[in-house]
């Protein structure tokens, strides 16, 4: 491989095998994975999964112990943080407190010793729409206009790749997803490779192409966040990213496409493609069904029309029903001793299930999914805030 | 608030996470290389060479201040149980004891005012209780001695409501001196004590209000507790000094006044009795030091829990 | 809601008892101030006594004292030997202090605790120890009093208020600036210059300020360390028993109204700085 000019690198960013030790504790294992270029990448998973740290290793603020960081050709896993075409939003911005804001944006550039650098800094204010402010201190801002300084201070250098550690954490909800719009339109109209850290699942599904969920030092599941939402790979994802309603159950027999599953409340079809990879479907074998909340239609058990050939139903008491407006929640206790959730839409206010009514819970086979019975059926449940 | 508070702080071992590592493991070193052996050369010695000094005896038919290195432990002996050195090592603590206490009920209240009831005026006031540093140690205590001799303005006052009689005054006496290490050293025990009362969330004392703590319970139970780092550290700061000083009794005194630091002072530069004056220090030094260690450790666990 | 035709007001011994509450603690702060004020005041209006040589009793008002502050014999040439010291000692302290101050904020190493030890203790001694102690030193190696060991032992005591001062602020940088501006393209050296020594800079200014207060005011460590030479505590100390003359009411009031306008000042600055 031809020694390539690092500071001037492009290309798609590679993490190969990269581990990290601290002392006992191994806060990322083996992890390996591509980003292509001029893609919005999201890493996200609970605090202490490891994605802070992987992203200060890209930074170059720790070195990793095993394993190599490339961007396209270039080696740049021992490189200083100064010399790669690397630059970071940090989590409270770590604007110079000292400096204006035309100051801190203009930083990058006259390290580098680039000459016109007030074109770049005031086309830069220009994209965050803060022009008006250049002559103030960053503590006479707000928090969003901080943010936006933060991230027109690392744009501003065109890096190849761009990290955001938790950039919104510290906005309010409304202004969160102001910003998530806003970065997804300027990671849009600029083009640069965005790594965006966070444990806030719906701000990684807003703005990601692809969404890599991480758990305790590996990655447990890679992809489009519509592949993670409806075909979790493991009950961490399936919990984590939105909710879920598991039961375990076991394999009772396949047929054709399909696998019939088995438990106190009764078999269940999936078609085999819902079946995780990590399954073998031989009779016998301890898996999870999976089902998402909404997903479930729910009726009076007297109302309830006879059950289709090809659905799935269960039947049980409600032993909670809250309004919410747009949905109503409901927990259904199912004969068998599952608790499932189910979100019905308030189409009709005057269809309501109250508490203690018996009912008919059904799904399409096509909207389950079968996982490992080996996973922790609440892994990733309460961290799911 | 600097001094104050920042002692406070190394009293509390700091805790930093999130330090940036640093390769060549020698940098460190060099960095404080220089001022370490400062520490070393003019703090650690000395203590060594007073230590030395106090095992010393008199060269035989030499003259006065003339001594010869020998380790006569006897001098220890010799000046504990001699009533003119005693007597004023006790009277010290006695004396800053009570200062400290006073230092503490007057000065309190007054970081409690600053902390709560001062608005936009806080920088001001603090400026303020620094302020009599600006003037000189010694011509503070001596505006003292005219503010409590027979002509002035407290002994005038003491005499109309009758508390002093018509040919009593108050300097030179034992309360002349206490009251001016009182006042000397109050900034010591007020800025501690403010710095970290400032750090009280005013709310944490309504919250106790609202279940059902009276305003002084609630002061007891939850403000108080907080604000012991400060407490500590003001009377440390306030203690310390205290106990070793002599100008307060030299100048605001009579000779039944003195204390330790003017026996030490006496016998070094006008008696030229250096192992005496050297095991007084030492003495004096490993009093304190005892001190500071116990009362650390006990209200380290005690009340801070 | 029901609504009353007039509000009824609050008892006036519940108006009574909250007006006090309210305020009993600020007027306990205007007489504890009375308190820690008055001697300054004293001072003060002493500067402008018309004493002659012993300024203990009001005799008349004069401005003489200030028009002609070196009028009494000894009272300028200590000041200047107090500001001299004061000077050297600042340098030098402020510098080693903060060296001391980085290496343990900065760095993990063995010894650490000790060091921290040893920065304690001389702030944790009587200062007639730590005068006693170095006069024992110096009689042991008959170095002669003066100046210079005045000056060495100044240092000495100066050097732990640095090392807490400035670390305080040290402790209070956020390590990510350093960070960012290593990741904005900064070598360490650049990140230290532009980020660090800027932000660190107030700090070292307030322990330069605190040693030199510390050296100027000293007296008790100097009293037992500088032989024949005059430092201007010692001065007032040593002619406490003849009578001080005026005059050196005018300089401590001369210093302290200029002590009080410098930290005025830099707190002004210091919110201007903030608001534009």
């Amino acid at each position: 491989m031809a020694k390539a000019d690092i500071t001037q690198a492009e290309g798609d960013l590679f993490l190969e095998n990269i581990t990290k030790q601290f002392g006992d504790f191994r806060a990322v294992n083996d992890l390996s994975l591509q980003v292509p270029q001029g893609s919005f990448f999201a890493l996200l998973g609970p605090s202490g999964c490891g994605k802070t740290t992987t992203l200060r290793m890209v930074a170059g603020l720790e070195d990793p112990t095993a394993g190599r960081i490339r961007i396209g050709d270039a080696d740049i896993t021992y490189a200083k943080p100064y010399n790669r075409p690397v630059n970071t939003v940090f989590q409270n911005y770590a604007l110079f407190p000292h400096m204006d804001i035309f100051e801190n944006v203009a930083f990058g550039l006259k390290r580098r010793g680039i000459k016109d650098a007030k074109q770049q800094v005031d086309e830069a204010l220009d994209l965050i729409q803060l022009s008006q402010v250049a002559k103030r201190k960053p503590l006479q801002l707000s928090g969003g206009q901080q943010q936006r300084v933060a991230l027109a201070r690392a744009i501003v250098n065109r890096p190849s790749v761009l990290l955001l550690d938790e950039p919104l954490g510290a906005l309010d909800l409304k202004l969160r997803r102001q910003m998530q719009l806003e970065l997804k339109r300027i990671q849009t109209e600029v083009g640069l490779t965005f790594i965006h850290v966070t444990h806030d699942q719906e701000e990684a599904m807003t703005m990601a192409d692809t969404v890599a969920v991480m758990n305790e030092g590996i990655i447990e599941q890679m992809g489009p966040p519509t592949e993670l939402y409806e075909s979790p790979r493991t009950a961490f994802v399936a919990n984590f990213l939105g909710q879920s309603n598991l039961f375990p159950a076991k394999v009772a027999e396949t047929s054709g496409d399909d696998v019939i599953l088995e438990d106190s409340d009764g078999r269940f079809v999936m078609p085999k493609a819902r079946v995780s990879d990590r399954v073998v479907t031989d009779p016998g074998t301890e898996v999870l069904v999976g089902v998402r909340p909404e997903k479930i239609s729910i009726a009076r058990l007297e109302d309830a029309a006879p059950p289709p050939a090809d659905g799935n139903f269960v039947d049980g008491r409600v032993t909670s029903a809250s309004f919410l407006g747009v949905s109503t929640q409901y927990e259904v206790t199912t004969h068998g001793g599952d608790t499932i959730n189910v979100f019905a839409q308030n189409l009709d206010v005057h269809n309501l299930v109250p508490q203690g009514e018996d009912v008919r819970l059904s799904w399409l086979p096509i909207h389950g999914f079968v996982l490992s019975g080996h996973d922790d059926i609440n892994a990733g449940v309460e961290k799911n805030v | 608030m600097s001094i104050a508070a920042a002692i406070g702080d190394t009293l509390q071992e700091e805790h930093q996470p999130n330090e940036p590592k640093r390769k060549g493991k020698w940098v460190p070193y060099l960095l404080m290389l220089p001022g370490m052996l400062w520490l070393a050369i003019f703090f650690v010695v000395p203590i060594v060479s007073l230590f030395l000094t106090s095992l010393q005896t008199p060269v035989p038919g030499g003259q006065v201040g003339e001594f010869q290195q020998t380790f006569n432990f006897a001098n220890y002996w010799d000046t504990l149980s001699d009533s003119t050195y005693y007597i004023p090592l006790f009277r010290s603590f006695v004396y800053s004891g009570i200062a400290t206490l006073l230092a503490l009920a007057i000065g309190y209240p007054l970081a409690y005012a600053i902390a709560f009831k001062s608005g936009k005026f806080r920088n001001l006031l603090l400026v303020l209780v620094i302020a009599p540093f600006f003037v000189s140690f010694i011509l503070r205590t001596i505006a003292w001695r005219q503010i409590l001799a027979d002509e002035g303005p407290v002994v005038a006052v003491l005499r109309s409501v009758g508390l002093v009689g018509e040919t009593a005054g108050v300097y030179p006496s034992a309360v002349a001196v206490i009251a001016g290490i009182t006042y000397n050293f109050l900034p010591f025990m007020t800025l501690p004590i403010y710095a970290s009362l400032e750090r009280v969330d005013p709310r944490l004392i309504e919250a106790s209000g609202d279940l059902y703590a009276k305003p002084f319970t609630g002061f007891r139970k939850v403000t108080w507790p907080l604000s012991m780092p400060g407490v500590v550290a003001g009377t440390l700061l306030t203690f310390i000094p205290a106990a070793g000083d002599y100008v307060n009794a030299a100048l605001l005194g009579r000779p039944s006044n003195t204390m330790i630091g003017n026996r030490i002072e006496y016998t070094f530069l006008s008696v030229n009795d250096y192992p005496t004056a050297a095991v007084l220090s030492f003495i004096l030094m490993a009093c304190i030091l005892t001190m500071v260690l116990v009362y650390i450790r006990r209200v380290g666990t005690e009340d801070l829990v | 809601m029901s609504q009353a035709t007039a509000a009824p007001k609050a008892p006036l011994t519940h108006r009574l008892r909250t007006w006090v509450g309210d305020n009993a603690l600020r007027i306990y702060a205007v007489i504890a101030f009375v308190y820690l004020l008055l001697p300054v005041a004293y001072t003060f209006a002493f500067s402008f006594n018309d004493a002659g040589r012993t300024n203990i009793v009001w005799n008349s008002f004069t401005w003489d004292n200030w028009l002609n502050p070196c009028g009494a014999p000894e009272v300028c040439p200590s000041v200047v030997n107090s500001l001299v010291v004061g000077l050297i000692v600042t340098v030098v302290s402020t510098i080693l202090g903060t060296l001391i101050a980085f290496s343990l904020v900065r760095y993990r190493f063995r010894g650490r605790s000790t060091t921290n030890l040893l920065i304690f203790l001389p702030m944790a001694t009587p200062e007639v120890v730590l005068g006693s102690s170095l006069l024992a030193l110096f009689l042991n190696l008959f170095v002669p009093l003066g100046f210079t060991t005045v000056v060495l032992a100044h240092i000495m005591f100066c050097i732990s208020f640095v090392v807490v001062t400035v670390k305080a602020r040290l402790a209070s940088l956020d390590p990510r600036l350093e960070q960012a501006a290593m990741d904005l393209y900064a070598s360490e050296r650049e990140a230290f210059r532009r980020i660090t020594l800027p932000l660190v800079a107030p700090g070292i200014a307030a322990a330069g300020l605190l040693a030199f207060s510390l050296s100027f005011d000293d007296f008790i460590i100097t009293n037992f360390n500088s032989g024949q030479f005059t430092t201007f505590p010692k001065f007032v100390y040593v002619s406490a028993t003849r009578g001080i003359p005026p005059q050196a009411n005018v300089i401590a009031s001369a210093m302290f109204f200029i002590a009080l306008a410098i930290v005025l000042i830099s707190q002004f600055a210091g919110r201007r700085r903030k608001e534009v």
